[in-house]
């Protein structure tokens, strides 16, 4: 019998060939994601995956698990509710930098205050690839973009250095070079209990690469290669990205909090008593 | 050393998939071992997918599975195979 | 199904309208709302966060009205049945997300204490003037369901009604109170639990891989499932086949809107609810809804007691419109007289319905407060000229 590639039970094979343009690194990211899936002690039948809109939002719709594509910015307070109307559920959120962190950005530092156990796995490509190529949160300063043909002019967001302000227990950064550390990162979040952040640098050859002049996506991937240090437990405060500068990798943070659920059930029974039957999902 | 392991068996194989191919050259970039190269062939979309140029270097370690986009190639120890 | 007792405040009390729309939710069996603070909506979710620790339910408050909108979505498509509550400016926000239960199918509730407004308007006082947003606030084509209580009982009754619509026809469902509904206090009786017919989630019945999300089998709505049953299924508000897979053509698309906008439609005269009086013999008929309806009613007497011909009807849902009946009412050579809280948003259905055959007057308000009877009585006076 020929041997069958190890992601494909986890994929919607009769949706492949997908959308994204060759040598983008969303297919790269989608392979990891089912690698560390597949390692997980959670079974299958627990995950959920949520999107929001953009070319990482069709993530989801790839993903052979209970998925949702969802709408702009908001696959966070849907997998809020996912999650807390059933907590045995692993909610996980593939969006990209624009969805999570403009129109979504106000979800995701409030999840992550909350520590509702969840994992935001944010692709940033440094733009929105699905409508041409506009500057995002996290367009480095002077990129040039479809919206800002001069250059950037406005501060990029560090996405590690967010996550961990706004309260994430969890939160690493890889680019798609790093593929073996990436699957090990993102196993390590899903199966860490709170809120966890994987940030993946991922080349966007098409929109990003070709207007700054970066190659395709092979030689955006060389140069991650050649411009990136690990750094495991690295200050978040030092590891905001510039354009065409260093992109410092790494496990950032790794810390103890309680999540939403387990302040929320420690409270009740604290005040309400032995009355109090903590809560484990609406069902 | 490289002798005795040329002579040998190689350990692992690569499969592919040249219709999913997309032609971004991943695999052929990032394969520790230099198995493979652009073919000459075309595949239905016009890409030109890998092809196994030197298949006795490969371990079956799969990065090239790994990084694959697409999920064209992948490559696995010939231990798994038989 | 029965409802659940845990939920269910068997008995008589004084309660106010958002009171007991909070008690019609946890005998309808809902167990999951979000929300965000806004006056006059906010003693819905206070009186839910107190009451939900007991029953087993999960209250969140959301850092805004769109998370709000979006997580309860999240709920239902883990197995809950769920729930909304906001007022104008919120109801605003909540627009995209209306589309996306429209899309997907949904069935959640949304409940809007109407103030006035535009924009912040007047944040304490009634108006009526969200329904047609409520109707056709979010882009595209779709049918909603809406009901319109005039009492705290009917705001704990038609919650019940609501949820139940919602499971029905997989729809989202408007609940518009108004803000003198909402905070009027009443006597609300809450019958025992098994006096309380439930409409259960229609689950498919169908093995792992082999169901379709959006295959109908010729009925207007499928069978849904819940995350964590095995199904891997696929959600997306983008238009999509049977599988629930994306599909960007012209007949997709038809197929997906033809369905979610004619389930309704083919549907309307088992969903519409009326309450009527007097409309056999009367020459004009009072169309109202909400607290305009109480105020109608002393117009009605007063146009009565000069041996006026009049009727009332009263719209406990305001969509879908009641157009067969409005329809056999003016070709029955009826006038009709339409009070309500904004200058003139469910008037332009029953002008639409009536087409000029017979005479239809709008009794315009800015809201703020409720008409003066006076006012409506003219109006039907002139109806009858
Ligand atoms: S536009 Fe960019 S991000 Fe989108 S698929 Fe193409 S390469 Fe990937």
């Amino acid at each position: 019998m020929e041997p069958k590639n190890p992601v494909v039970d986890y994929l919607r094979m009769d949706r492949i060939p997908h959308i994204w343009c060759p040598g983008c690194g969303l297919g790269t990211v989608v392979n990891c994601f089912v690698r560390a899936i597949k390692t997980c002690d959670i079974p299958r039948d627990l995950i959920s995956v949520v999107s929001g809109i953009g070319c990482t939002g069709r993530m989801a719709g790839y993903l052979k698990l209970d998925s949702f594509h969802t709408t702009h910015g908001r696959p966070i307070p849907f997998a809020t509710g996912l999650k807390l109307a059933n907590p045995k559920l692993k909610v996980i959120v593939c969006s990209g930098d624009g969805d999570l962190f403009s129109i979504g950005g106000n979800h995701f530092i409030h999840a992550a205050r909350r520590n509702t156990d969840m994992t935001i796995i944010c692709v940033n490509n440094f733009t929105y690839g699905m409508t041409g190529g506009q500057v995002t949160p996290t367009t480095p300063i002077e990129a040039i973009a479809s919206t800002t043909p001069y250059g950037n002019t406005e501060e990029p967001f560090n996405l590690s250095h967010l996550a961990e302000s706004a309260g994430a227990v969890y939160v690493a950064r890889w680019t798609t070079f790093h593929v073996r550390q990436l699957i090990k990162s993102i196993k390590e979040a899903v199966q860490k209990s709170g809120f966890s952040f994987v940030e993946i640098i991922s080349p966007c050859p098409t929109l990003y690469g070709r207007r700054n002049k970066l190659g395709d996506g092979l030689e955006m991937m060389r140069a991650f290669k050649e411009k990136s240090t690990v750094r495991n437990g690295a200050d978040t405060r030092e590891v905001g990205l510039d354009f065409k500068g260093g992109i410092v990798c790494g496990k950032f943070i790794d810390r103890e909090r309680p999540t939403y659920l387990e302040r929320y059930n420690e409270r009740m029974t604290a005040r309400l008593g032995a009355s109090y039957k903590p809560y484990e999902g609406v069902l | 050393m490289a002798e005795s392991k040329k002579s040998k068996e190689p350990r692992g194989k690569v499969f592919i998939n040249s219709e999913l191919c997309k032609g971004c050259g991943f695999c052929i970039e990032f394969c520790p071992t230099n198995v493979l190269e652009f073919s000459n062939t075309f595949n239905s979309k016009g890409y030109h997918p890998p092809a196994a140029a030197r298949p006795e270097n490969c371990t079956g370690c799969d990065l090239c599975g790994i990084y694959c986009p697409d999920f064209a190639i992948f490559g696995i120890l010939m231990k798994a195979v038989a | 199904m029965k409802a659940d007792p845990k939920g269910v405040m068997t008995g008589a009390h004084f309660l106010d309208g958002d009171h007991a729309c909070c008690e019609g939710a946890l005998a309808a069996g809902c167990r999951f709302v979000a929300g965000y603070p806004i006056t006059p909506s906010t003693e819905v979710v206070e009186r839910i966060a107190a009451r939900f620790p007991a029953v087993g339910g999960m209250f969140i408050q959301m850092e805004d009205e769109i998370a709000s909108s979006i997580a309860i979505q999240g709920a239902v498509w883990a197995g809950a049945k769920a729930m909304t509550v906001t007022s104008g400016p919120g109801f605003s926000l909540m627009m995209e997300h209306i589309g996306l239960a429209a899309m997907l199918e949904t069935p959640c509730v949304f409940v809007n204490v109407q103030r006035g407004g535009p924009s912040t308007g007047l944040p304490t006082l009634p108006g009526q003037a969200d329904m047609m947003q409520a109707r056709w606030g979010s882009h595209g084509d779709y049918e909603v369901i809406a009901f319109c209580p005039n009492s705290p009982q009917e705001c704990f009754d038609l919650t019940i009604e609501a949820f139940n619509m919602a499971e029905i026809y997989r729809v989202p469902v408007m609940l518009m109170l108004d803000e003198c509904v909402g905070h009027m206090t009443e006597k609300v009786v809450i019958p025992e639990a098994d006096a309380i017919e439930i409409a259960e989630r229609r689950f498919t019945g169908a093995k792992p891989g082999e169901y379709l999300p959006y295959e109908t089998n010729g009925n207007w709505v499928p069978p849904m499932v819940k995350a964590g049953d095995g199904h891997y299924f696929h959600m997306t508000g983008l238009t999509h086949d049977e599988r629930g897979y994306p599909v960007m053509n012209a007949e997709a698309q038809e197929k997906c809107v033809h369905r979610i906008v004619n389930k309704i439609r083919e549907n309307a005269d088992a969903i519409v609810r009326l309450r009527e009086a007097e409309i056999e013999d009367a020459d004009v008929v009072v169309v109202s809804y909400g607290i305009t309806s109480r105020v109608a009613l002393k117009a009605i007497s007063m146009a009565q007691a000069e041996g006026i011909k009049v009727g009332h009807m009263r719209l406990v849902t305001a969509w879908p419109f009641p157009e067969n009946r409005i329809r056999r009412l003016a070709d029955q050579g009826k006038a009709f007289v339409m009070p309500e809280l904004n200058y003139g948003q469910m008037y332009l259905e029953l002008e639409r319905v009536v087409q000029g055959r017979t005479r239809s007057l709008l009794v315009p308000h800015g809201g703020g407060t409720v008409h003066d009877p006076e006012v409506i009585y003219r109006k039907i006076k002139e109806a009858v000229q």
